[in-house]
């Protein structure tokens, strides 16, 4: 997978999840303020991931860090990177 | 002491969504009774029978961050309450004063969620992949929190949970907190749903109808062949209010609740008692202040079992005799256990309205066992001032609700 088409799987699950515009889910949005998520979301949000991607989002310092959407491409990209 | 009225309405029944749905449904008499092939695959089942609420889409009546913690059963209570509210023009500041409260009661939170949660978490005893909401949908209070939430509510919140007499409960709950002075408004009532782990707590029991070639002719409250329940689904919603709260706002008022009494029998956990029945009744009565002769009509709660509806034909005949008009509505409707008192308010509140009474429906042969006035067929045109509403549930609690008419120039 890209680091392009896990973006566009991010959004695609985060839009589907959170019956969000596409439109709407740009890099530099900030998931709480801008995309009107709070900490219940937030809990879904990693549920909807781990089970796309098929992976584990552990860490919970690294997760508290996230702010905006890039934020979170990055984390995934860094995560996908690290289980090939 | 605050004389205690009601100033809005809202249901969702099997029928769908509204009062008007439900009481037309009921007017014509239809039956909302099905047979589930989806649940034939259940060993051991024996009755296949149910009044579901159609499925309603929800995605654009309620926002996504406040559907997230609702089952069916919640959002069927936030539609009744949005209904009932709007049915008594109740403005934002009024809903989200102190001083207004809301009581719903059901069986359990939403049995579907359950269901879903235990088929995830059992397999593997992992918790992994559970979202946030499940437990907001499933925990005891999960209508009342969610009504809550989506009104702003500010003053009380209760959830009644006794099955059968959960709405019924609710409703005398906020009259005794209106009465006392405690809350000034209540938005109250029930919600329940079908589902196979509900009908078997009946099925068990050998009390559920197993009627399946014909679920249009079942259940048959007070009828000789009655055999057994039918489950049903629902919310729905009364606004109580004291009668100083409804004038100051010039509200429009459906009717009085005049009385209410809450008894149990503690005989048998699930065995009904005519003394007990007879008693609440009785109750009831002297707390509305009235004679058992001012009372019209008396809507049955007869779910359509052998045992109950003997025993509660014989405990109103106990207390009133045997020409007292009786009726039920769960041959229309099932029996929606939390919601059954509520939406069985909201009919009764119609009959005071048009001043008619509603048939039995699948009442063709009475049983001699149950002698009283029984209405039959067709809707009845009858003067009615007052109405006592009989519910009872398993665990041997035993409610009635005592009903008046509201004249215009009433005071």
């Amino acid at each position: 997978m890209t680091d392009e088409q896990i973006k566009e799987q991010v959004i695609k699950v985060l839009a589907e999840e959170f019956e969000l515009d596409i439109e709407d889910l740009k890099p530099e949005a900030k998931l709480y303020e801008d995309l009107g998520l709070d900490s219940l979301d937030a809990v879904d949000m990693v549920v909807a991931l781990e089970k796309n991607f098929g992976m584990k989002m552990t860490d919970e310092e690294a997760l508290r860090a996230v702010r905006t959407l890039e934020d979170l491409f990055n984390l995934i990209i860094k995560l996908k990177k690290e289980k090939e | 002491m605050n004389r205690v009225v009601i100033t809005g309405m809202g249901a969702v029944s099997p029928f769908g969504v509204g009062v008007k749905t439900l009481c037309s449904s009921i007017w014509q008499g239809k039956s909302a009774v099905e047979f589930m092939s989806s649940w034939q695959h259940i060993k051991g089942l024996n009755s296949f029978l149910a009044a579901p609420v159609p499925s309603i889409n929800v995605k654009k009546l309620i926002k996504r961050n406040l559907r997230r913690t609702m089952g069916p059963m919640a959002i069927w209570s936030v539609l009744a309450s949005r209904e009932a509210i709007k049915d008594a023009k109740l403005t934002q500041d009024e809903l989200s004063s102190n001083y207004t409260g809301v009581i719903i009661g059901s069986t359990t939170g939403s049995p579907s969620i359950y269901e879903e949660f235990y088929k995830e978490f059992l397999p593997k005893e992992s918790i992994e992949g559970i979202k946030s909401g499940v437990f907001f949908k499933i925990m005891g209070h999960s209508c009342a929190a969610n009504v809550c939430l989506d009104l702003k509510i500010k003053g009380h919140q209760w959830a009644t949970t006794s099955a059968c007499t959960s709405s019924s409960q609710a409703i005398g709950l906020g009259f005794i907190l209106l009465k006392m002075g405690i809350q000034n408004i209540i938005i109250c009532g029930g919600a329940d749903e079908v589902h196979p782990t509900v009908t078997m707590v009946f099925d068990i029991l050998k009390a559920a109808s197993r009627k399946n070639e014909t679920p249009k002719i079942t259940p048959r409250p007070f009828d000789k062949n009655r055999d057994g329940v039918v489950c049903g689904g629902g919310a729905g919603i009364l606004i109580l209010e004291t009668l100083e709260s409804a004038r100051k706002r010039n509200a429009k008022i459906h009717a009085e609740l005049l009385g209410f009494s809450l008894n149990c029998d503690s005989q048998h956990i699930a065995n009904p008692d005519t003394n007990q029945m007879a008693n609440v009744m009785l109750d009831a009565i002297k707390e509305a202040d009235i004679n058992t002769k001012e009372v019209d009509y008396i809507s049955a709660h007869a779910t359509g079992t052998s045992k109950g509806d003997i025993a509660e034909a014989q405990a109103i005949k106990k207390v009133f005799g045997k020409n007292t008009p009786t009726s039920s509505i769960k041959g229309h409707i099932g029996h929606s256990l939390g919601a059954a008192g509520v939406l069985e308010s909201i009919v009764a509140i119609e009959c005071l309205k048009k001043q008619q009474l509603v048939p039995t429906l699948n009442l063709e042969d009475p049983d001699p066992e149950c002698d009283i006035e029984l209405i039959q067929h067709k809707i009845v045109p009858h003067k009615i001032d007052i109405i006592v509403k009989n519910n009872f549930a398993l665990g041997g609690v035993n409610t009635s609700l005592v009903l008046r008419r509201w004249n215009s120039n009433d005071g």
